[in-house]
């Protein structure tokens, strides 16, 4: 349960070595967590961020088998983890980035991101709605990204998965109107992490830690949708705005 | 079988809301057919919502307002009432006093129900003479986690894993308790100034015990912890008659005023509570002998005011009432200047001393001190700070009163209340399938 003051016992992390959910777990007061469930495919990444955790002296910390392409396991591993206690937060961390030009030249990689990172939110998004309506509380936040604002030449394959998932999150808030339990639509730019450590930096580049940061303090004021940075938000919507000759010509 | 409406549930300091299937009371037997058909989120009795935390919620759970079962009869014969337990002590106040008649134990608020201030065991400013509400109940009627009615009285151990139990070992439907006579519907005051915390906690020390009633309002803003006793008496007739009160039975406390829907968080910080200390402190003699009050004015000065909570703004507020023995006396200013330190503007901070504690295992009150301080929920620091204290507190035998709670940990809880293993043992057997559970209940993994 929360407490009086919006600091949670318990999370359930879906994509469980992403670094963003990570830190924003190292953001909530420690001595507060009782349970902490990393969801991933298991690999020695899932298993060091367990024992990151650990050596922080965050209690209840384990790892669960999950994986975002199984789509017809979600419901019994998400049961399972709501069946141990009730679960104040929800991150929906896993996500795939791909590579735009191999998934244009072969197709069956763009439909493996697309499956990842939409069809597999899909999938848990409602399973984990499901259980947060049951128990009359609780929030998912979801990590969807700037790039599905507008898509772009250079990502969109990305980028469209990411619009379909923001969409999907928005309506699910909306379906979880009067439940008790919410949605965080997380919007970041470009976040140094392992899955962007190979392209080049953009303009209002953060850290995961400066994304965490954003994504407690919006769950404590129980925002819908934060942009990270927060200024961003005014930057896509110049960027939506602006007439398509011209979007096409700025600068990657 | 009533209609079930989703509704979102919180406790009077408006903090973390969940949504529960609410149902109204109607009879026993329909609160049995409740708990027997209960889903996996379980079932919990609700009164008029004045428990600060999250005793009186329960996400997803069935939640049964009790205040549609609000009968009550006096029995003056024996002295004693006996009420459905969604009865109000409002109401019940109402129609006692006029017959010379006060309940045993009165919270600082009235509007609560029987089943409610049995369940939380409330004290008010007799503790040190009179004990918690619990020890004035002669018979209670609960429904177990099995559907299963039972009459239980202080001769049973189900009665006191009840009493204090936090409605976590069935639903209570009805309670007899004594009343004690009173000749007016008046209090005299006596009213004296402490000019800092040592001297106001030697003065309650030295007198209390000259009064049934009495209690200390402290100034949290000034670090000299200076502060205002108050003690009364029942008046008598020739009390009232002397001071020119024309109808010393008369009883019909009102509204004063209703808060606003809408204050901005942020109204009551350090500088506005600040000056309320100031004038307030200022507004007390230094000493006075024999004023005449109200019951309402001296036991239930907020009541006048409807849904005051909401002053605290959109965050809402937490109260954090803690106890400790008489050899931990000095965790009282620690706790104030922590408060301080932090910049935590308290405007209500009480001091009161406890008499001993009862059989109960769950019971809040025992021998030495309590402190209650109201505090926004919005100061950077308050999590980390409470935390300090609470643990400071638990080690040495002091804890915190579950009927505020809303942020203790779990291990915390435990060490606190060295007699939780003793009273689950009792709950097994009252609800073994753990029917009965609250957002509290869950956080604190009773």
């Amino acid at each position: 349960m929360l407490d009086a003051l919006g600091d949670p016992q318990s999370v359930l992390v879906l994509g469980g070595t992403s670094e963003i959910a990570l830190a924003t777990i190292k953001e909530m007061p420690r001595n507060r967590l009782r349970r902490v469930l990393l969801a991933g495919r298991p690999s020695e990444s899932l298993d060091l961020a367990v024992k990151q955790l650990q050596a922080l002296n965050i209690a209840g910390v384990e790892a669960i088998e999950f994986d975002a392409k199984n789509t017809e396991t979600h419901g019994g591993i998400i049961d399972a983890a709501f069946d141990g206690s009730d679960i104040d937060i929800v991150i929906l961390a896993f996500g795939l980035l791909g590579d735009q030009m191999t998934a244009e030249a072969d197709p069956t990689h763009a439909v493996e991101i697309a499956t990842v990172n939409y069809t597999g939110s899909v999938s848990a998004g409602l399973h984990v709605a499901r259980r947060l309506k049951n128990q009359g509380h609780g929030a998912l936040v979801v990590l969807s990204s700037v790039a599905g604002d507008r898509a772009r030449r250079t990502n969109f394959v990305y980028g469209s998965t990411k619009a379909g998932l923001d969409a999907f999150a928005q309506g699910l808030d909306a379906a979880l109107a009067g439940t008790g339990a919410h949605v965080l639509i997380v919007r970041p730019g470009f976040v140094r992490t392992r899955m962007t450590s190979h392209l080049p930096e953009a303009p209002m580049t953060t850290n995961p830690e400066d994304v965490a940061k954003i994504i407690v303090t919006a769950l404590k004021k129980g925002k819908s949708a934060v942009y990270a940075p927060g200024p961003l938000r005014f930057v896509m919507a110049g960027l939506k705005a602006l007439p398509k000759p011209i979007f096409r010509k700025l600068p990657n | 079988m009533s209609e079930v409406v989703a509704t979102q549930l919180s406790g009077w300091g408006r903090t973390m809301p969940t949504v529960a299937q609410l149902v109204e009371a109607n009879s026993p037997g329909q609160i049995a057919e409740l708990v027997q058909h209960a889903n996996s989120r379980g079932v919990l009795a609700r009164g008029l919502g004045r428990s600060y935390g999250d005793a009186a919620q329960s996400g997803g759970a069935t939640v049964i307002d009790m205040t549609t079962m609000n009968d009550f009869t006096l029995n003056p014969d024996n002295m004693s009432v006996t009420a459905n337990a969604g009865a109000s002590i409002d109401e019940i106040l109402r129609e006692i006093v006029p017959r010379g008649f006060f309940v045993p134990v009165s919270a600082g608020t009235r509007i609560i129900t029987v089943g409610g201030a049995i369940a939380a065991d409330i004290h008010g400013k007799n503790h040190h003479r009179d004990g918690s509400f619990g020890a004035h109940v002669t018979e209670l009627t609960l429904i177990d986690g099995l559907g299963a009615q039972h009459t239980l009285t202080p001769k049973d151990l189900k009665f006191w894993a009840t009493v204090g139990g936090m409605g976590l070992t069935g639903v209570i439907t009805s309670a007899t308790f004594t009343v004690i006579p009173i000749a007016s519907s008046y209090i005299t005051v006596d009213t004296e100034r402490g000019n800092d915390l040592d001297d106001v906690m030697s003065r309650m020390f030295a007198r209390d015990h000259e009064y049934r009633y009495t209690v200390a309002w402290i100034d949290s803003v000034s670090s000299s912890g200076r502060g205002v006793i108050t003690r009364g008496d029942h008046a008598t007739i020739e009390q009232c008659n002397l001071d020119g009160i024309k109808d010393p039975e008369a009883y019909d406390p009102k509204n004063i005023a209703t808060a606003p829907a809408l204050v901005p968080s942020g109204a009551l910080n350090k500088w506005t509570v600040r000056a309320f200390n100031e004038g307030w402190y200022r507004k007390h003699p230094k000493e006075r002998i024999g004023e005449i009050q109200r019951i309402s004015a001296f036991f239930h000065p907020l009541d006048g005011v409807q849904e005051w909570n909401r002053i605290y703004g959109p965050n809402g507020f937490l109260q954090y009432q803690f106890q400790v023995p008489d050899a931990a006396g000095y965790l009282v200013g620690m706790a104030l200047s922590k408060l301080r330190e932090i910049g935590a503007p308290s405007f209500l901070t009480v001091l009161k001393r406890f008499g001993p504690g009862n059989r109960a295992p769950l019971s809040f009150p025992q021998s030495g001190w309590t402190l209650a301080a109201d505090l926004p929920a919005g100061i950077p620091g308050l999590g980390r700070a409470l935390d300090q204290l609470d643990a400071l507190i638990s080690a040495e035998g002091g804890r915190l009163y579950l009927a505020k709670d809303s942020r203790q940990s779990p291990t915390n809880f435990a060490r606190a209340y060295p007699r939780l293993g003793e009273w689950r043992e009792i709950r097994d057997t009252m609800d073994p399938k753990r029917v009965f559970a609250s957002d509290l209940s869950r956080r604190l993994e009773i």
